[in-house]
Order: C-alpha cells, then sequence, then structure tokens
C-alpha cells in the first residue's frame, strides 16, 4: 500500500492540479455564455426610465405611460377620491402597505409623492393582467351597491381602491406596484428611476 | 528545392496579379488616445450624422470616451431623445435616396469594411478625407485621389480650405481654409480615430481578456504537460 | 477494438457502488467506457499529426456550444430596419455590441470556422501521409470524406447569415453553379433559392440547414466515423497493424490504453490549439480579412456586386479547379464543366483506398515517387487556394490549369505509379 503510494501519490497531485487549473479555465468560460441572457444594451434602454408631463392632466383623469413593456398609470385623485381612501381601510387586504410593493417616499396612507398624484404599475399582482378603471359608484359601473370607486381586474375579479390597495379576500396577493418615479419640475415625472442623492 | 519551385511559381503571380495600387497615408492616431477620440466624436456628430448614420452605436457608449451622460445630452445628442438611443442620421432615409440617388452608406463599421491589402481602413479613411479637390467636372464640384468621381462633397471644406490637382497630379492648397494644414490632419486623425472605436468600441478589452486567457493557458500548458509526460513514463 | 464482452459493474456494496451496479446492469455504460476509451489500445507510437482528430471534435463542441448561443439573439430576416440595414445583418451588430460578451462569442464562433477547416485538413493530410485510408479502414475513410462534404454544406450555409456582401454574391454564385448542369439547372437553381434572387426565403432556408439538418447529420457521420474507426483500430505513422502482434491476454503488443496516455497527451494538444486560437480570436479575429471578409462589413446590396469577390478561403481550391476550366466539350459549355471538375476534384477522395495499390501504407516506406507526387500535390494545393482569392488573370488562369492537373494527376495516376515505385518493407513492429 504504501509503496503504492509512493508512485502514485505525486500522480494524483498532478491530476487534481490540472483538474483544478481547468476547472477554474472552464468555469470563467463559462461567464460569457451564462451573461449573455442578461438584458442586452437594447433592452436596457427600452426598459430606461420615461418621463411624463402630468401637467395637463385634470383631477379625477388618468394617464397611461409604458415603462419596461408595461403599463403605468398616473391618476390624478380629486378630493372625492381621496375622501374614500381612510373610509375603505378596513376592507383592505394591506392598508398600512406594509408589504413592500412602493418605494419608501411612497409609504403613506394615500401610497404616493404628492397626496393627489398616484403613480402605479397598471398589472394586477394575481396573474398579471391589467385591472380596468371602475371610477364611478356602485351599479352606474355595475358593481356592488356600496362600490366606492376604483380598479377591477377582469380576468379573477381582484378589485383595487384608488390607491391600488387590494380589498380583502380576494384572488390578488398585494396591493398594485408603485414604480420608483420623482418630479423632475412640477408637471413632470421621471418613472424609473429614484431621485438621485435621495 | 521545393522553395525554388515555389518561387518560380509565384514569380508570375506577383508580376500580374497587382493591379493599380493605393498609396495610403497611414493613419497617426490610436485608440487609446480618448480626448482625441472625443474631439472626432464632436467632429462626426457636427459633420458626418446629418447624412451618414451611425445606428449600432447607442449614445450612452459614449461614457467610454471619458465623457459623462449629461456632456453628451448637451454637445452630443441632436437626433435622439434618449440617451440608450443609437445615432440615427438626422435625415430619412427615403429623403435621402430622393435626394443623391443613394442613401449615404451607415459608417458605424465603415473603418473595418474599408480596410484592403493597400492598408488598414483608418488609413483609407485618413488619406481620402485629405485628398478632396476641386473638380468642376463634377455634379457637387468635387473629386477624391483615392475615391473616383466620389459623390460626397468635402465637407469639411471650411476647415481644410480647397485644394486643386495640379499638372503634375499633386494636390495643392489653393484657397487655405480655417484650420492651417498641420491642425486640419490632426483633426482628420481625431475623427477616424472615433470612426475606428465606433467600428469595434470592445477592440481594446477584447485584447486585455486576450492577455489573461493567453497567460491563465500558458499556465494550463505546464501543468498539462507534466502531467503527460508523468503518465509517460510508463511507456518510455 | 469494440470488444463488447466486457463483465458488467460489480458493486462493493457501498450505496454509490450498488447504484452504478444498478446503471451499468440497464446501459452499456462499462463496456463503452473501456471499449472506446481504458480498453481501447492505440498504437504507441502516434506523433504530432495525430492531434488532430481529437481537435477537430473540440472545434465542434465550440462551434455548437456557440452556435446555440448565438441563435438566441440572431434574425434571419432580409427586410430592412428602420434605419434602412437588413435586419439579419443588424442583428449579428446587435450581437456584436448590445449583448452582454456577444461579440466574443461571435468571434469564437467566426473563427472556429476557419479553425475547423485548418484542423481538419490537417486530419487528412495525416491520413494522406500514413496511409489510414488503406484496407481495413476504407469505411472510416468514407465517413470522413462525408464529414468534409458536410462540413463544406455547413460553412457555406452559415456565410450566408451575416447577411453581408460577400455572403450574398457568394450565395449566388455558389447557387448560380447549379443553373450549369443541362436542362434541370435553372429550375433548380430557382427552386434551392426559393426566389430568382439570394432572398428572405434562401436567408430563411439557409439557416435552417446550418442550425438544424447539416449538424444532425454531422453528428451521426462523426458517431459513424469513430465506431468504425475503434472496430479496426488505429492507423499508424508505421502503417503496421499492431493487432497482429497480441500478448498472451489479447493485448496488442505496441497498444496503449488511449485512456489515460492519449487523453493526457491530447489534453496538451488542446491547450497549445487553445492558445492559438485565443491568439487569432483576441488579437486578430478577422485573420487578416481571410477569416471575416472586408466586404462582409457592408450590408447586402443585390444591385451592387463588391468589385472583387472570393470565396473563404478554404473553399478557394476548388473555386480555382472551377475557374481552370475554359473548354467547352462535348458539345456542353465550359460553366458545365467546371462545375464538374469542382465536384470531382471534392469526390476524388472517396475514390482513394481503391486507387493506392502500394504494398506498404506509409511515407516512412514509400518510394521516391509517392514523395514527389505528395508534395505537388501540397504544393498546387496551395497554389490553387491562393489563386482562389485573387482576381482573374492570364498566368493565374494557365497556372491553375497546371496546378488542376498536378491535382488530378496524384490521385488517376495512383494505381500506376504506387504500384511501380520502390519501396522497403515496413517492419513486423512499430518503430519509436
Amino acid at each position: 500500500m504504501s509503496n503504492e503510494c509512493k508512485v502514485d501519490c505525486g500522480r494524483r497531485r498532478l491530476v487534481v492540479a490540472t483538474a483544478a487549473v481547468g476547472g477554474v479555465g472552464a468555469v470563467a468560460a463559462l461567464v460569457p455564455f451564462v451573461s449573455s441572457m442578461l438584458p442586452s444594451e437594447r433592452a436596457k434602454a427600452a426598459g430606461a426610465p420615461v418621463e411624463a408631463d402630468i401637467s395637463k392632466l385634470e383631477p379625477g383623469q388618468m394617464m397611461t405611460v409604458e415603462w419596461r413593456g408595461k403599463p403605468v398609470w398616473i391618476l390624478h385623485r380629486n378630493k372625492e377620491m381621496l375622501d374614500t381612501l381612510p373610509k375603505l381601510a378596513d376592507q383592505m387586504a394591506d392598508p398600512k402597505s406594509d408589504k413592500k410593493m412602493q418605494p419608501d417616499y411612497a409609504k403613506n396612507d394615500n401610497r404616493s409623492i404628492r397626496p393627489e398624484i398616484m403613480v402605479m404599475v397598471g398589472i394586477c399582482t394575481h396573474l398579471g393582467c391589467s385591472p380596468s378603471s371602475k371610477f364611478k359608484k356602485g351599479a352606474e359601473e355595475g358593481m356592488a351597491a356600496d362600490w366606492e370607486g376604483g380598479f377591477l381586474c377582469p380576468c379573477h375579479g381582484s378589485t383595487f381602491d384608488f390607491a391600488g390597495r387590494v380589498y380583502k379576500a380576494k384572488p390578488a396577493p398585494d396591493n398594485l406596484e408603485v414604480p420608483p418615479h420623482y418630479y423632475i419640475a412640477d408637471g413632470r415625472i421621471l418613472i424609473g428611476e429614484d431621485k438621485k442623492g435621495a | 528545392m521545393k522553395k525554388i519551385l515555389v518561387a518560380l511559381l509565384f514569380a508570375p503571380l506577383m508580376a500580374f496579379a497587382s493591379g493599380a495600387a493605393l498609396h495610403l497615408d497611414k493613419w497617426p492616431g490610436t485608440v487609446a488616445d480618448k480626448p482625441a477620440l472625443q474631439n472626432g466624436a464632436k467632429l462626426f456628430v457636427n459633420y458626418c450624422l446629418n447624412c451618414h448614420g451611425a445606428s449600432f452605436l447607442r449614445y450612452n457608449k459614449l461614457t467610454e470616451l471619458g465623457l459623462t451622460e449629461q456632456q453628451i445630452k448637451d454637445n452630443l445628442m441632436f437626433t435622439a431623445e434618449k440617451i440608450g438611443e443609437p445615432m440615427r442620421v438626422a435625415a430619412r432615409t427615403e429623403d435621402q435616396k430622393k435626394w443623391f440617388g443613394a442613401a449615404p452608406p451607415d459608417l458605424t463599421i465603415i473603418a473595418r469594411a474599408r480596410a484592403s491589402e493597400y492598408g488598414s481602413g483608418a488609413d483609407w479613411l485618413y488619406t481620402y478625407l485629405r485628398q478632396f479637390y476641386r473638380d468642376d467636372n463634377r455634379p457637387t464640384g468635387w473629386n477624391n485621389v483615392v475615391f473616383e468621381n466620389v459623390g460626397m462633397p468635402h465637407i469639411l471644406w471650411e476647415l481644410q480650405g480647397e485644394q486643386i490637382l495640379n499638372k503634375d497630379h499633386k494636390l495643392e492648397l489653393a484657397v487655405p481654409g480655417k484650420l492651417a494644414p498641420k491642425d486640419y490632419d490632426k483633426a482628420v486623425s481625431d475623427l477616424v480615430g472615433f470612426m475606428v472605436w465606433m467600428g469595434e468600441p470592445m477592440q481594446e478589452q477584447r485584447q486585455t481578456i486576450g492577455w489573461f486567457v493567453l497567460a491563465f493557458l500558458a499556465v494550463l500548458c505546464v501543468f498539462a504537460y507534466k502531467l503527460k509526460k508523468e503518465y509517460w513514463k510508463d511507456i518510455h | 477494438m469494440a470488444n463488447t464482452n466486457f463483465e458488467k459493474y460489480k458493486s462493493d456494496g457501498s450505496l454509490q457502488g450498488n447504484l452504478l451496479e444498478w446503471f451499468d446492469a440497464r446501459f452499456p455504460a462499462t463496456a463503452m467506457w473501456k471499449g472506446h476509451l481504458s480498453e481501447y489500445y492505440a498504437p504507441k507510437n502516434f506523433n504530432f499529426w495525430y492531434f488532430f482528430g481529437s481537435l477537430a471534435l473540440l472545434v465542434l463542441v465550440i462551434q455548437i456550444v456557440t452556435g446555440i448561443f448565438l441563435v438566441m439573439h440572431y434574425k434571419p430576416d432580409a427586410s430592412l430596419n428602420a434605419n434602412g440595414v437588413p435586419v439579419a445583418f443588424a442583428s449579428v451588430e446587435y450581437i456584436m455590441r448590445d449583448v452582454p460578451w456577444g461579440w466574443m462569442i461571435r468571434y469564437m464562433h467566426s473563427t472556429g470556422a476557419s479553425a475547423f477547416f485548418i484542423v481538419v485538413y490537417l486530419h487528412m493530410f495525416r491520413g494522406l501521409m500514413y496511409g489510414s485510408y488503406r484496407k481495413p479502414r476504407e469505411l472510416t475513410w468514407l465517413f470522413g470524406v462525408g464529414i468534409f462534404l458536410c462540413l463544406m454544406g455547413e460553412a457555406f450555409f452559415g456565410y450566408l447569415l451575416p447577411w453581408g456582401q460577400m455572403s450574398f454574391w457568394g450565395a449566388q454564385v455558389i447557387v448560380n453553379l447549379f443553373s450549369a448542369i443541362p436542362l434541370i439547372g435553372e429550375p433548380l437553381s430557382i427552386w434551392l433559392r426559393g426566389d430568382f434572387v439570394i432572398g428572405d426565403a434562401t436567408l430563411n432556408r439557409f439557416f435552417s440547414f446550418h442550425v438544424i439538418a447539416f449538424p444532425l447529420v454531422l453528428l451521426g457521420l462523426i458517431a459513424a466515423h469513430i465506431l468504425a474507426l475503434h472496430e479496426t483500430g488505429s492507423n499508424n505513422p508505421d502503417g503496421v497493424e499492431i493487432k497482429a502482434k497480441k500478448d498472451e491476454k489479447g493485448i496488442p503488443l505496441d497498444g496503449i490504453p488511449f485512456h489515460p496516455y492519449y487523453t493526457v497527451k491530447d489534453i496538451v494538444g488542446v491547450v497549445v490549439f487553445l492558445m492559438a486560437f485565443s491568439a487569432i480570436m483576441f488579437f486578430s479575429p478577422e485573420g487578416g480579412g481571410y477569416f471575416l471578409e472586408r466586404p462582409n462589413f457592408y450590408p447586402a446590396d443585390p444591385l451592387k456586386t463588391p468589385p472583387h469577390i472570393a470565396p473563404v478561403w478554404y473553399f478557394t481550391p476548388y473555386y480555382s479547379i472551377l475557374r481552370a476550366m475554359v473548354w467547352p466539350l462535348f458539345g456542353l459549355d465550359a460553366k458545365f464543366w467546371g462545375v464538374v471538375a469542382m465536384g470531382a476534384s471534392v469526390m476524388i477522395f472517396a475514390a482513394l483506398p481503391w486507387l493506392d495499390k502500394s504494398p506498404v501504407k506509409s511515407i516512412r516506406y514509400r518510394g521516391p515517387i509517392y514523395k514527389a507526387f505528395l508534395t505537388l500535390f501540397v504544393i498546387s494545393f496551395f497554389i490553387l487556394g491562393y489563386l482562389g482569392t485573387q482576381s482573374p488573370s492570364y498566368w493565374g488562369e494557365k497556372i491553375s490549369q497546371v496546378c488542376s492537373l498536378i491535382y488530378f494527376g496524384f490521385f488517376l495516376l495512383m494505381p500506376w505509379y504506387s504500384k511501380v515505385d520502390k519501396y522497403r518493407p515496413a517492419p513486423d513492429r512499430v518503430t519509436k
């Protein structure tokens, strides 16, 4: 046994050493191939932040901009809409927005930087359909009589209020996502980026 | 014996294969000279991009020349709204076809396409942009020594001035331009440098990685050779 | 050498051993490992020339892996994008610039194409020198010729995909060769293109051939090539059949197990090859305009032929033979005979096992006539290759005609000169 080792130990060390060096090379060679499947410069450019001009957005109106291929809603809430929010708090699954569905600067009762301007990604957190707006009250929208206005996902019936908060006992697990955004100037929002240095 | 045979067979080829040779001036710059490339980028955007696109190059790639995104937006970005967009031509392709008969080619990889047995693509561009001369027989009023009957007018004539072809078929500066000949050569060299860089922006990175790969393989080679020697002791 | 009577794996009682025994009882793992590697006995006197078989396999792997990743980003589409550039051409530049590390994958693939032919040409030359095509390895050789043909097709189809000027006009010229065939030629070339010129339909079918059809056939042929080789056992620089002299256990006296001896040796070859490969790929990916031709940096333009078109370097010897035929014969025009000559110059390799009448296999024991013919053949192959890259000229034509004669003479005169040539008797055992 010991005799065998004298011949073989040097050889075994060399095998291990060569395999180790070769293995490092093989792993390094994987890097370009694996990374080539990451988003390309084109995808990054297409996913770059978008600017939205909200100076002409009247209270009660909503506009949609495209960011990373997804609809982003900018809703100018009027007083009436804002007043529904505290009333509905006990019907909401996550009224205080404790789950991380928004940047910290939008973690407040209105889920927004400015109380009246709501920015959110218009994709249901259940299975990715885009909810439709049901802004009017009750039967006028074909909803239940106590409907205060908000959004209804046509796919599986999840409902959301004017802050994108999801109602209790609905398929969607979370509130609608608030994307990173900030005000470049008074009437202009940049969607897709947090304010630098903030 | 073999060598003589090969030489004999190739001799007539050498004599007949060479047609009209192009004489190109060597491009004096290097892609490592980033300030020169920045100046080249400015010239390119101001003079070339009006008619030629560089549609494979995104504006934000220019940050690799040492510019900030804000500098690019303020000074270079006239044909796009977002920094990630490619350097498109200012005019539309269909319009250009109407105006010039053919759309001016995209210039992103022109420096690679123009290489030949006479010199690199950089040499060709460096010579071409300095050898326009006045020719009243041409619709544009311009002709070129290395690109006969060229369709493009001398877009940099303000800077270079007007050259003519004299009786000995040599170029002569008839009307001086804004720049002295030496400064004009430098400006063209910078512009060519930018075009060489744009043809393959990763060329410096490519070579750096190449050295690492070769060094690694050299190490692996030593191990592999020792291993082979170790095993083959059994045979010899 | 493919002995199928290897004993099945017996477990030593450990979990790992039990699993292996279970597996080996249901799959010929031990038999394959031993039959093709650890108990495949290869002659112990392989020299430098015997690296190129395993290197060809390595390049194949490189091409397949890089190819898989290129297909993720490439688009076979001849229509123009918003910037007036063909989509296919733009997608190649997209890979070079926008895809992370895409440039490296693309350069590996383009350098790999040329490397494949360098390695395969050297591998074939080894076969010529040492008589590896001779009995009993005729079938290995024939599969090899099939691989070579397939590889040429694969390279040709792949060359259209970047949709540059050389891609377009190269394909235009080659497809038009088929129109030289009497009667059916014209409809045949239209059928191949799926259009009256090389167009979007052609690009898409070439893409399909390049990524699916030909790789599949190529893999099958390579498997057959290796299986046939392992059935007869490898030839060697002495051209001696090592199976003729065996020890009492039935192991050839001059044989050594392929694994580990030739695996560790081939690893050295692989690393040295990769160094040369990387040197080209990282420092001169255009290969001086031979690996990536300059006109291919212009997008395909059906209205403008580049001033000088030449095939990629690995096709140029055959292209020269095509151009050397300038005489009409038997009422058929020169173009037709050019195509015939070009086809014959590739196919004639298949006849080699039956043309060689020498009593010995290896060049080491052959006489001066064979050596002279082989030397002349190689020289004319290089000259034809060089001439194929040049514009047609008077002297070029004459020289290529002489070289074509030598090229075919090497094969067609072989039954005569291999018989009358002097030779030294080959030894019984391999030499050092």
